[in-house]
């Protein structure tokens, strides 16, 4: 519970981040909320040689409405986005989930950057943020560039950002009419799910994400398709468990959590009003 | 009117609301080096190595030490009733026997250091095979230790009556397992040691039982007991876990003996996950017979009790569990046999209940499965067979004598508050309509002991010329509130303000003797040793009013509203404790008394829990709704603090029945060892509690008071375990074991439907 040894160095400005991080390359890791980081690194399982501590960067903490999306600054505190007046009435499925997550001591450490970042595909905002179709914009040495958030999850813990990049926002749809759901199982309701899912129906679209069920966050298209064709919640919801890999532990068999996905699929489907 | 009984506030919280306490880690200790452990990352293994070249030059290492270089002795049996080849030594001696036993000490200037050192030790391990289940540790095909021939470390055979069960219409039984958990005190372990000035060990320990510490550290370092000045700081929980001495905890000694030097050691929460004792592990055979009328003829219980890597005091808890054996049923015939084994593991020991829960868990568990077999209510089946009020004292098949009880009043009682028959009701109309949610209702009536042990207590009152009043105890709080219950009961004897009463614990050169707070044994043993020297006190200073008021002894009246002595029909003239303590002073006696309390014996405090459950039968996720507590713990001193251990027991116990579980692979790896995986529970997973108390005032000590630490622990489990098992019930389960985790559930149902009856819902 000891971290080893590293530098550390408290950034005033993004460019500066960014410099270190080409400086550095992989030996150095951005510390936002620290709350996925700083507990592997006291089991010494992350042992970066420099943490870059872009917690000062406060211009980039913000909702704001824009034209076509909702825009979330990359390090806004889960807390900031579930209380955010904008988040509640723009796109309530964010300010639920974000509220859920952890404990509140997490949520008012942890950012919304850092969670998608960490590419943990059992946490919860990934898989929502896949089913809401956001993008994610990404700041480099050469300026910045749009990351469509289903491309950006690339495997188990990495995802596509460069070693020189940082994300500076998360850019979320918001369909006027849309109607949502959101199911996750927990021991604790701490925990991270077993297995979540997320669905979200509007007049342009359905979108179903799977949390806990591979290696990275999931978008369910089998039952996104079914949906589309005309299937009830319980008749798409069969669809869960199509192309998903997820783990066995002690919480759960493959069995389990493919049962538990279509379970929890189905009734937010349903809540969705599909 | 009397203070007892009454809500007082407790006095130790300002501090903590506010500052914070001072636990050893917080202690300024100057120029102190730290101690870290190597610790072993195989489950059993012969050490061929232990390579510490590199350690041993890096900048700010002091030292590193394996057992060689100790010399100290192993620890001794417990109780003289363990296996003597199985007890440990203080660092690891050829074998490792359990993922983070510890193989060598590492001193060195920072704790940063220390920690980066143990990374650099290179231990080299000769594999041996592992044995984590203790059904297979039974069958001593692996032997942990070779020398032993077996690896039983202790065993109890009391019956084995082969006609029990002859005279019975209806026998049912059920192997179920209690599972090892981790106590999981929010303070960790932490010791720090430094030599006085004039030659003596000073040390601080997070301890249930500084007494037992300084004594443990005189007899393997070789000092004389006052050689050693133990004081505990603010304790943060121990839960039983920190009754016993650790190895770590003398080996900090030794370090400080040998560098002459402050040493201190805090250990990881990580390492304290799988290096503090783990409790309950017990693997139950449980059979009950009787007629299809209801009436319990006979039972038996076999207990296989996993010690751990070690035969420490987890071995013996088989010896508490047969005590409790027929819990609160007047049951003519039943037998308990135990064997403990040796395992691969973290070493057992005591945790809140200490195998009283266990014997709770298994005989409320069979009477629910004994009900559902002849067709009658669990609370039916119950009100038939519980001990009556008249009936006490009661001497129980396995020789226990229960004091005093009212156990129906407690059911009664209980199922008034829950509404029992609307829950009933409401269940019904869940099931007839195929609810995904099913509703579980879970009884448990409980009988425990509780101050088990023959020691007795230490206890002392003293008045002060400025008219303050030290009250000094053996026993030694980490969270109890002894502080705020023995200034009641002072201040109830003495008429003064509880304000002006100082409590002092944990010091053993200001408490010479304490047996320390384990068992729920403080109030009735050391609450009883204060009050008793307070009784004294006032029969002293009664001495002395009559001297000063020049009057018969006999006619002194102590006015308790004002705290102040006059002869009997004159209050006018009085005097004040403080003129009394001053006049004492200047005869050169203080006013003072103190009382070596022998212990009169064991109670048996009781009660009935219902708990009403939500089953997620499609996910398996259980949602606790309400839980209801009726406790009996005799005449109730502290409302406030009985209420408070009743709840934290609960939580703890809801937490065994729903979440809690230590797990290994088949390797011997801990899978639970830090609380993102170990399911400690939260605030968010329990409902606000409905107590109530009982009072059935105990004749066998002067208070009239049994103890309550652990009975919410022991009453909680069955009751929400039974729930779970009631809400699957007639979906053809028959049990599920604990924890009753959502996989587990859904497993259970999931066999039930596809036919295997004898569905237990493993994982």
């Amino acid at each position: 519970m000891i971290p080893a040894s590293f530098d550390y160095v408290r950034v005033g400005s993004a460019d500066e981040a960014i410099g270190l991080l080409s400086e550095h390359g992989e030996d150095a890791k951005l510390l936002a909320g620290g709350h996925s980081l700083l507990p592997l690194m006291k089991l010494r399982l992350a042992q970066p040689s420099l943490l870059v501590d872009i917690g000062p960067l406060r211009e980039f903490s913000y909702v704001t409405d824009e034209e076509d999306y909702l825009a979330v600054g990359a390090l806004t505190r889960h807390h900031d986005i579930a209380v955010s007046p904008l988040t509640l009435s723009s796109v309530p499925l964010l300010a639920h989930v974000a509220g859920q997550i952890g404990d509140p001591q997490v949520r008012h450490r942890g950012t919304i950057g850092g969670s998608i970042c960490h590419g943990d595909p059992a946490s919860d905002l990934p898989a929502v943020l896949l089913a809401l179709g956001a993008t994610f914009v990404a700041r480099g040495p050469n300026g910045q560039r749009e990351i469509d958030a289903k491309d950006f999850f690339v495997s188990f813990f990495e995802v596509a950002l460069k070693p020189d990049e940082l994300l500076v926002e998360i850019r979320v749809p918001r369909p006027s009419d849309a109607r949502w759901g959101f199911e996750k199982l927990t021991k604790r309701a701490q925990d991270w799910a077993i297995v979540g899912a997320v669905a979200v129906r509007s007049a342009s679209g359905v979108g179903v994400g799977l949390i806990n069920m591979g290696p990275v966050p999931l978008r369910s298209g089998a039952v996104e398709a079914a949906v589309l064709s005309g299937a009830n919640a319980a008749e798409a919801a069969q669809f869960a468990a199509e192309g998903t890999e997820p783990s066995a532990d002690f919480n759960g068999s493959v069995a389990y959590r493919q049962h538990v996905a279509r379970v929890l699929v189905r009734r937010a489907l349903e809540k969705a009003g599909v | 009117m009397s203070i007892l009984g009454n809500r007082v506030l407790r006095r130790e919280d300002p501090k903590f609301l506010t500052v914070g306490g001072t636990y050893v880690d917080d202690l300024a200790l100057p120029g102190s080096v730290h101690v870290t452990f190597v610790r072993s990352s195989m489950a059993h293994a012969r050490i061929v190595s232990v390579d510490s070249t590199n350690v041993q030059a890096m900048p700010g290492v002091i030292a590193v030490y394996t057992n060689d270089d100790l010399g100290l002795a192993k620890f001794p049996t417990v109780m003289g009733m363990t296996n003597e080849a199985m007890a440990p030594s203080m660092l690891a001696s050829g074998t490792v026997r359990y993922v983070g036993e510890p193989i060598a000490a590492i001193v060195a200037e920072s704790r940063e250091i220390a920690e980066d050192a143990l990374e650099q030790v290179v231990v080299e391990y000769d594999p041996l095979n592992v044995v984590i289940d203790p059904v297979r540790a039974r069958t001593d095909e692996d032997l942990l230790f070779p020398d032993a021939g077996t690896n039983t470390s202790f065993s109890l055979d009391f019956g084995g009556d082969e006609t029990l069960f002859d005279d019975c219409d209806v026998v049912v039984e059920l192997e179920l397992v209690n599972q090892r958990v981790a106590p999981c005190p929010l303070e960790v372990r932490s010791a720090a040691a430094h030599m006085s000035e004039d030659g003596r060990l000073e040390f601080n320990s997070s301890t249930q039982a500084p007494h037992g510490v300084r004594d443990a550290l005189a007899t393997f370092l070789g000092l004389e007991p006052d050689q050693v000045h133990v004081v505990t700081p603010d304790v943060g929980g121990g839960f039983g876990a920190k009754a016993a001495v650790y190895p770590e905890d003398i080996v900090v000694g030794w370090c400080a003996l040998k560098l002459g030097r402050s040493v201190r050691w805090t250990e990881t929460r990580s390492e304290s996950m799988l290096g503090l004792g783990h409790g309950r592990a017990q693997v139950q055979h449980v059979r009950i017979g009787g007629t299809r009328e209801g009436v319990v003829q006979a039972y038996r219980i076999e207990v296989l009790q996993d010690s751990g890597a070690y035969a420490g005091f987890g071995t013996v808890l088989p010896f508490m569990t047969r005590v409790m054996t027929s819990g609160p049923y007047k049951i003519p015939k039943a037998e308990c046999a135990s064997v403990s084994v040796v395992t691969n593991s973290t070493p057992t020991t005591a945790y809140r209940g200490a195998g009283r829960p266990e014997a709770t868990a298994a005989i409320e568990r069979i009477m629910d499965v004994f009900a559902r077999e002849i067709e009658m209510d669990p609370a039916e089946l119950r009100r038939r067979n519980l001990i009556g009020k008249d009936d006490f004292p009661y001497t129980t098949p396995v020789e226990t004598l229960y004091d005093v009880g009212d156990y129906h009043r407690a059911l009664d009682l209980a199922l008034e508050v829950a509404g029992y028959d609307e829950l009933r009701a409401e269940q019904a109309r869940r099931r007839a309509a195929g609810d995904v949610r099913q509703l579980g209702i879970g009884l448990s009536c409980y009988v425990e002991i509780t101050n088990g042990l023959p020691d007795g207590e230490f206890g002392a009152v003293e008045v002060r010329p400025d008219g303050k009043v030290i009250v000094r105890t053996g026993t030694s709080p980490h969270g109890q509130g002894h502080v705020t219950a023995w200034s009641m009961l002072v201040a109830e004897q003495l008429g003064v303000a509880i304000e002006d009463i100082e409590v002092v614990h944990g010091d053993t050169d200001i408490v010479p003797r304490g047996a320390g707070t384990m068992g729920s044994r403080s109030l009735q043993i050391g609450g009883a040793a204060v009050n008793q020297a307070a009784v004294d006190v006032v029969e002293k200073a009664k001495d002395l009013a009559a001297g000063l008021l020049e009057a018969d002894r006999e006619d002194i009246v102590l006015n308790k509203a004002k705290g102040n002595f006059h002869v009997v029909g004159t209050p006018a003239v009085s005097r004040s404790w403080a003129e009394l303590a001053a006049a004492a002073a200047k005869d050169g006696n203080p006013l003072f008394a103190e009382v070596d309390l022998a212990s009169p014996g064991p109670t048996f405090p009781f009660g009935t829990h219902i708990s009403v459950v939500e089953v997620d039968t499609e996910t398996g996720k259980v949602n606790l709704l309400r839980h209801i507590a009726v406790d009996d713990a005799g005449r109730i001193i502290s409302p406030l603090l009985a209420e408070g251990q009743v709840h934290g027991g609960i939580a703890q116990g809801v937490a065994q029945a729903l979440l809690e579980e230590v797990v290994y692979d088949l390797e011997g790896n801990p899978l639970t060892s830090t609380l993102a995986d170990y399911s400690f529970i939260s605030a968010a997973e329990l409902p606000s509690y409905e107590t109530r108390f009982t009072e059935t005032p105990t004749p066998v000590n002067a208070l009239g008071a049994k103890g309550i630490g652990e009975s919410g622990t022991i009453g909680s489990t069955p009751a929400v375990h039974n729930a779970v098992c009631d809400a699957v019930a007639h979906l053809g389960v028959r049990h599920i074991d604990m924890p009753t985790t959502p996989i587990r559930v859904w497993n259970a149902i999931n066999d039930a439907a596809t036919g295997d009856g004898s569905a237990k819902g493993g994982r």
